[in-house]
């Protein structure tokens, strides 16, 4: 996993509310068996005009105009300005995988749907939840200055705007820790193997039902 | 010390160690894979040279991807027309193959959608952590059960650890009371729900589901509403254990046997909320005001009782709000205030793991029953959620009366639910579906669905529009 620190980076501005999974990249495109790859399908209905097919070459699609990330000024966009309830709808990982393949490293929003905010940090993307009135701040700020940028300083928690405000976020010491380090966390849990063993063993004899063969 | 709700009891059974930031790592009972989310997981599994640490924890079976057309099943994998969705069905077999997991595989009469087969075969039981890679796992919730729906890295950190970093929730109760009209379901109560609390009224929350409407259910319309717990924003539906679950489970292959059931039985006679347990949240609903429900929108929270019209965005004082009715009416193709009744179908959707159990089938085969489906229907199709729910409905007759009545008796899976194998809408096509989301392109590009429970569906299905499934009940009666 690729760890992030401090991240500077152009923003673009999606104003929708409650953005699902399935508009961030809709299900056609999850029949694949690998996990990188997606990101010429993120936001697919909303970027392109047609329809688009699994395995598709996309470089000769019709665009839609009207999308945000479409527009040149958003061509090296690492920051994603999103509206309350963002990932909503399905456990997918196929979304952060898609956002993270695209070039995002951050999404801001009021809010974010509980599944897809877990799933985030498993990839290497930040999720951060700034109050409404900041997200509306940043959103007006987005539209107006062309080139907006931002830094994300995860270790000291605050996005920091070009005339030098510091907006501070909150974030779970633990996810923090291992975005920091990019550390995998199936190597940290089992390093509590022990532990899982002993608790097994009791769980085994407390419930011996639960252990028996499936046929 | 308050009393402890029926999550905490799960929770604290299956707590390995609690960390210092508030995480822990909680043990997992039974893992459910499917196609879809678990091959990235192998490969992960695969990448980093580790083994699964319990097997026989692990449960598979193919169902997103299956085709439902009894042609195409015949010739089992290779017959699957769609590369990709043959890939991925062919991927699952061969990583069971290889890590010797237990799969229920295409042409096993035990297939069929993943949360209609883990309670089916007892591989599903009270007091159990399951999780899948599948947001609808709050299914296996009906049974007092902490279920839910992980990501794929969770389930390659599950497969390697069967433990799941997690965090604890908030405890939400959701009061159903008293008894529900004729020819009102689970599926109704649900949608009521959500349309009360809306698609983020149980963010961050387990919503244990009570009251005497919901202790008046079977286990089928129970599993109905822990599946669209998700829908209301948890990850976790829960119901406490009584004399239904158990009576469910007694005789399943996976269930305890001998001097285990007996412990089993103690044991599960004690997952309830204790009566001065405290909830965080509580939402009371009276079970006698509920009616069918019919989804107009492009969210589950947009609904309203059938005999209601489609709201005027003009007269929602919040903009947010008003810009989302906007455009769902917009992509929906319908305009406000139009009554639901008038919303004419192209298509009608009868399964999903939220109603394709063998009491939905029967409910909508007893309003189609000696009738036709409407001539203005393109396809309605039944899709059965298992090979032996499908069994059972065939012993009792009813793929019969839904061929007679015109609608297509399918073989089980996913199917439209979410379009991922060949039955899909067409683009502006309405279709009265029993699945659990109304999303854009859920069913197909450009499709609009509506939610409805079996019995809704079924008399779509045979008038051609919404109607009020109680006024055929009563020309039936
Ligand atoms: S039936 Fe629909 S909701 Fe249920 S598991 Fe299948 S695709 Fe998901």
């Amino acid at each position: 996993m690729k760890a992030l620190t401090v991240h500077q980076g152009l923003v673009a501005p999606l104003d929708r509310a409650n953005v699902d999974t399935d508009m961030i990249i809709p299900k056609q495109f999850l029949k694949s068996i690998k996990r990188t790859g997606f990101g010429k399908n993120l936001f697919d209905e909303l970027r392109y005009l047609d329809v688009g097919e699994a395995d598709q070459d996309c470089s000769g699609r019709p665009l839609n105009p009207d999308f945000v990330l479409n527009q040149p000024r958003y061509k090296d966009v690492s920051i994603l300005l999103a509206r309350q309830n963002f990932g909503c709808g399905s456990s997918r990982e196929h979304a952060p995988w898609a956002l993270e393949d695209y070039g995002f490293r951050c999404v801001i929003a009021p809010s974010f749907a509980d599944i897809f905010y877990n799933n985030c940090f498993k990839n290497g993307l930040l999720p951060i939840v700034l109050s409404e009135q900041q997200v509306d701040d940043l959103f007006a700020a987005c539209q107006t200055e062309e080139g907006f940028n931002l830094t994300v300083d995860l270790e000291r928690q605050v996005v920091v705007t070009p005339g030098g405000d510091e907006l501070s976020f909150e974030i779970d010491p633990f996810r923090k820790e291992c975005l920091l380090k990019g550390l995998d966390e199936i190597g940290l849990t089992l390093q509590e193997e022990d532990t899982i063993r002993a608790f097994e063993n009791k769980h085994q004899k407390k419930f011996p039902w639960l252990f028996q063969e499936l046929a | 010390m308050a009393g402890r709700t029926l999550y905490d009891k799960l929770w604290d059974d299956h707590l390995v160690k609690s960390r210092d930031d508030g995480s822990a790592l909680l043990y997992i009972d039974r893992h459910l894979l499917h196609e879809v989310t678990s091959p990235q997981a192998f490969e992960g599994l695969r990448i980093a040279g580790r083994q699964p640490w319990r097997i026989n924890a692990n449960l598979a079976t193919p169902d997103h991807n299956v085709p439902t057309t009894l042609n195409e099943r015949n010739a089992g994998i290779e017959g699957i027309v769609d590369p990709v969705s043959r890939i991925q069905v062919q991927t699952l077999d061969d990583n069971c193959d290889e890590f010797g997991i237990t799969q229920y595989a295409m042409g096993d009469v035990r297939q069929g959608i993943v949360h209609v087969v883990g309670p089916e075969q007892g591989a599903t039981l009270p007091g159990m952590t399951v999780v899948c890679g599948d947001s609808h796992t709050a299914t296996h919730g009906a049974f007092g059960a902490l279920a839910h729906g992980i990501g794929t890295s969770e389930v390659e950190h599950v497969l390697a650890s069967q433990c799941l970093v997690a965090k604890k929730m908030k405890n939400m109760r959701v009061r159903v009371e008293g008894k529900l009209g004729r020819g009102v379901t689970a599926k109704d109560i649900v949608l009521a729900v959500i349309g009360e609390i809306g698609t983020a009224g149980g963010t961050g929350c387990a919503i244990e589901f009570a009251g005497t409407a919901l202790e008046d259910l079977s286990m089928e319309g129970r599993m109905t509403i822990c599946n669209m717990a998700i829908e209301a924003g948890a990850r976790v539906g829960l119901v406490a254990v009584d004399n239904t679950t158990i009576d469910y489970i007694r005789g399943k292959p996976g269930a305890p046997k001998g001097a285990d059931w007996d412990a089993a039985v103690n044991y599960w006679h004690t997952l309830h909320s204790d009566v001065d347990a405290v909830f965080d949240h509580e939402v009371i609903l009276d079970a006698a005001a509920i009616e069918p429900q019919v989804t107009w929108g492009t969210s589950p929270e947009m609904v309203a009782p059938v005999g209601a019209s489609v709201p005027d965005p003009d007269q929602e004082a919040d903009a947010t709000r008003a810009d989302g009715i906007r455009r769902a009416l917009q992509y929906m193709g319908l305009s406000a205030g139009q009554a639901l009744t008038s919303i004419q179908l192209d298509r009608v959707f009868i399964g999903s793991c939220t109603n394709s159990r063998i009491e939905d089938l029967r409910e909508a085969a007893a309003v189609v029953k000696g009738r036709k489906v409407a001539e203005t229907i393109k396809e309605a199709i039944v899709v059965p959620g298992s090979g032996l729910v499908k069994q059972q409905a065939e012993a009792e007759g009813l793929d019969k009366i839904f061929i007679e009545a015109g609608l297509q008796w399918r073989e089980p899976g996913c199917s439209m639910c979410l379009a991922m194998n060949a039955d899909r809408l067409g683009e502006g096509e309405h279709c009265a579906s029993t699945s659990n989301r109304n999303f854009e392109g859920r069913q197909g590009f450009g499709g609009r669905t509506h939610l409805v429970s079996p019995a809704m569906a079924a008399a779509a299905a045979v008038t051609g529009y919404f109607v009020d499934v109680r006024e055929l009940m009563g020309d039936a009666a």
